[in-house]
């Protein structure tokens, strides 16, 4: 997808202007909230599990490449395939590359971001090859050509009727007069046109949400069963996932799962949790008769051993961006990539340069409500800061904000210089205000007096009214 | 409680001493008030939080060196601010080399800077303040004070104590007001919807007065507030709760 991250400031405008997406985004500030705290509510052990689950990922994230030599070896003894792909684009090839020697002509596609990072679709659609993608967020955004908002709700976005008017318009071969009033005919309907999608499928591609070191086992937590249809009918299971997702062991696997769900959705756990351990084995039912796991680096690596590393903690439960006041105002799609939100705002520079997405990590409060949820207890705006480090270091910081910053520093090192500046400053903004207690426009708050008065000094200094030993 | 009467060093905030410095005098009344000896050291400036939180770390630890100096003689650092106060107490200790003198110096200073009402409540065991306001307030809890610091039971057990006052809380008193220091002025959009979602959970009550904790925050609500014309007034809970109501609130006419 087109990056359009430098733009950020006029996506914003775009968003706060939008009135759908803005009903949209108060749905999501209320409702995952509420959901994701009665959860923990209801499960005293949580931020113990959250310790765990960090060290869990901390532990694996410091062993890294020993877990992947047992999981290769794993995945191999299973009779699947383990590939690596150092770019996004060596994953699309390997991908295609596979998919081609099948003699692909459709994939279906369950639920995953790494196939949004690598721009897998358009990919497919260039050779020739249709995706189809399976689940239901996931599906009406297809139709509608856009990329997804949320990590976990990709069609958060929007509302019935706009979900209706795409299935009207692509469902040309269901009679006209249908109803699609409610939201299960919608539901039904997508589960309708999908279930012969599952069958002519020649290749399913899922993601991962973990890879397993001891049993070289991928697995996916979904809650319509999308997933499982995708990856079991094809004769060809190629899962799209990358470096961090892999964990020890089962063990692990379930601590980790005892928050996920929790964080996303509210839910004790998602409705299908699918484990699959190489290709169909000899006796099997059913089952893929190739089993592929591409995993995809794009930059992951170079995080480890920095201060960006803990963002591998990451399990991509959305808590972050659920809770988010900035995400709420915006919604995704303003912050021009795939990964929106506070973990968008760390993980984005680092895969696609602070150069590009440096609005991201700037467009943050610090309000410190991403961290206090995130049951990977990430540090995400410890991490924001450090990318704002970065910026400054290597001059992206615009000029502006230098020479300011620098000349309010010049004084804030210098105390008797800043007290005497301070109180110029008042006399000169009294000067201004003319008897106001409040200005409806200044030349040098332009930013803040745009929406707000700006509240005026009410005395001398309080310093100066200090050193002068008495009240006001 | 300590035993002996604490020396308390008073971190005006560079907001307080430029906008609003009958809240450092009301700071002063509610720490004398609790025991303490209150200084003002004349070698404090800001926190540094606008260099650092632009990422530029060298202004920061400068600015970090003169107040952790400055502020070597007292027993507590107390300021009126938990984004401030989270500033020295949080940040500082990571700006130094791990090992160094600086270091332990920082974090010495961490370990004895409060803000405001939780040190009276935590640390000098306040129960209750002499002071009275007839009417309902809101309490917006800002996010480094909560989040940071844990600052939540702590101002309204004194507002409790406060006679004819009652508190009545606003939906999302916990979400962040969209102050965030220069982000009101870097973002403008996204933080004046986040502000006037703010304003409209407080106008929802029945308060006719907005309290909280930071300048910066109370200063962005006042601003729109006043900007949608509203009746809804705003002040710092210290004033409420050292009865320093002589000055009008805040961006009110005298």
């Amino acid at each position: 997808m087109d990056i359009t991250s430098p733009a950020f400031k006029s996506n914003v405008k775009r968003a706060i202007g939008d009135k759908q997406l803005q009903r949209a985004m108060g749905n999501v500030k209320v409702g995952f909230v509420k959901k994701r705290a009665a959860a923990r509510e209801n499960l005293p052990e949580f931020d113990q599990l959250r310790d765990q689950a960090r060290d869990i990922k901390n532990h694996t994230l410091e062993h890294l490449d020993l877990y992947y030599e047992i999981y290769e070896k794993k995945v191999e003894a299973t009779g699947g395939s383990v590939h690596w792909a150092a770019t996004a684009k060596d994953a699309r090839d390997i991908i295609l590359e596979i998919c081609q020697a099948h003699g692909a002509r459709t994939v279906t596609k369950g639920k995953s971001m790494i196939a949004e990072e690598i721009a897998l679709n358009e990919h497919l659609e260039a050779a020739g090859i249709t995706p189809v993608e399976t689940d239901l967020g996931e599906y009406i955004i297809q139709l509608r050509n856009e990329p997804p908002s949320h990590i976990i709700g990709p069609a958060i976005h929007l509302n019935r009727d706009q979900v209706e008017a795409s299935f009207r318009a692509a469902h040309t071969h269901l009679p006209d007069d249908r109803s699609l009033e409610e939201v299960s005919e919608l539901v039904d309907e997508a589960r309708q046109v999908l279930r012969q999608k599952y069958i002519d499928a020649d290749v399913g591609i899922t993601g991962a949400n973990y890879l397993v070191a001891e049993t070289g086992t991928s697995i996916i937590v979904t809650n319509e069963g999308n997933g499982d249809l995708t990856q079991s009918l094809p004769k060809v299971h190629i899962v799209c996932t990358s470096l961090e997702k892999l964990v020890p062991t089962l063990e692990d696997v379930s601590t980790i799962l005892r928050v996920l769900a929790r964080s996303a959705t509210g839910q004790e756990f998602s409705t299908y949790t699918t484990l699959s351990t190489g290709a169909r084995r000899k006796g099997d039912p059913d089952g893929p008769e190739e089993y592929h796991v591409v995993i995809l680096d794009n930059g992951r690596s170079d995080m480890l051993g920095t201060e960006f590393q803990d963002m591998l903690r990451c399990i991509r439960c959305g808590a972050c961006m659920n809770h988010c006041p900035v995400y709420h105002s915006v919604g995704g799609h303003a912050y021009g990539w795939v990964y929106p939100g506070p973990m968008g705002a760390v993980l984005t520079p680092s895969l696609i340069g602070i150069d590009q997405a440096g609005h991201l990590p700037n467009a943050s409060t610090f309000c410190g409500r991403c961290e206090a949820v995130c049951p990977m207890r990430i540090p995400l705006p410890k991490m924001m800061r450090h990318w704002r480090e970065r910026e400054f270091e290597r001059h992206l910081t615009p000029r502006t904000v230098r020479t300011s910053l620098s000349l309010w520093a010049f004084l804030a090192r210098r105390p008797a210089l800043y007290h005497l500046a301070a109180s110029t400053f008042i006399r000169a903004l009294k000067l201004l205000a003319f008897g106001r207690s409040r200005l409806k426009s200044a030349p040098f708050a332009g930013g803040w007096t745009k929406y707000r008065d700006l509240p005026m000094p009410s005395g001398r200094s309080f310093q100066e009214s200090w050193r002068a030993g008495g009240d006001e | 409680m300590p035993e002996t009467v604490p020396k308390v060093g008073l971190f005006v905030t560079c907001l307080v001493d430029v906008f609003r410095p009958g809240v450092g005098w009301a700071a002063v009344k509610l720490l004398r008030d609790a025991g303490c000896e209150v200084d003002v050291p004349r070698g404090q400036t800001c926190c540094g939080q606008p260099a650092y939180n632009t990422g530029d770390r060298a202004d920061t630890r400068a600015i970090a060196e003169k107040t952790i100096k400055a502020f070597e003689p007292f027993d507590y650092v107390v300021a009126p601010s938990g984004s401030c106060a989270g500033m020295l107490k949080k940040h500082y200790p990571e700006l130094f080399e791990d090992g160094s003198a600086l270091k332990a110096s920082a974090e010495a200073l961490s370990a004895k800077t409060h803000e405001l009402i939780s040190f009276l409540v935590d640390i000098m065991g306040v129960e209750g303040v002499d002071a009275a306001f007839d009417g309902t307030v809101t309490y917006h809890d800002s996010c480094s004070g909560l989040r940071e610091l844990g600052i939540k039971e702590q101002p309204r057990k004194l507002l409790a104590t406060v006679s004819g006052l009652t508190l009545e809380e606003m939906e999302e008193s916990e979400v962040c007001c969209g102050f965030g220091g220069t982000f009101c002025v870097k973002y403008p959009d996204i933080s004046n919807t986040m502000v006037s979602s703010k304003v409209g959970h407080a106008g929802e009550t029945s308060a006719g007065l907005l309290l909280a904790g930071d300048l910066g925050c109370l200063m962005n609500m006042a601003g729109k507030l006043k900007r949608e014309g509203s009746p809804v007034e705003v002040r710092h809970v210290a004033e409420v709760l050292a009865g320093a109501l002589d000055d009008p609130a805040i961006g009110e006419n005298g």
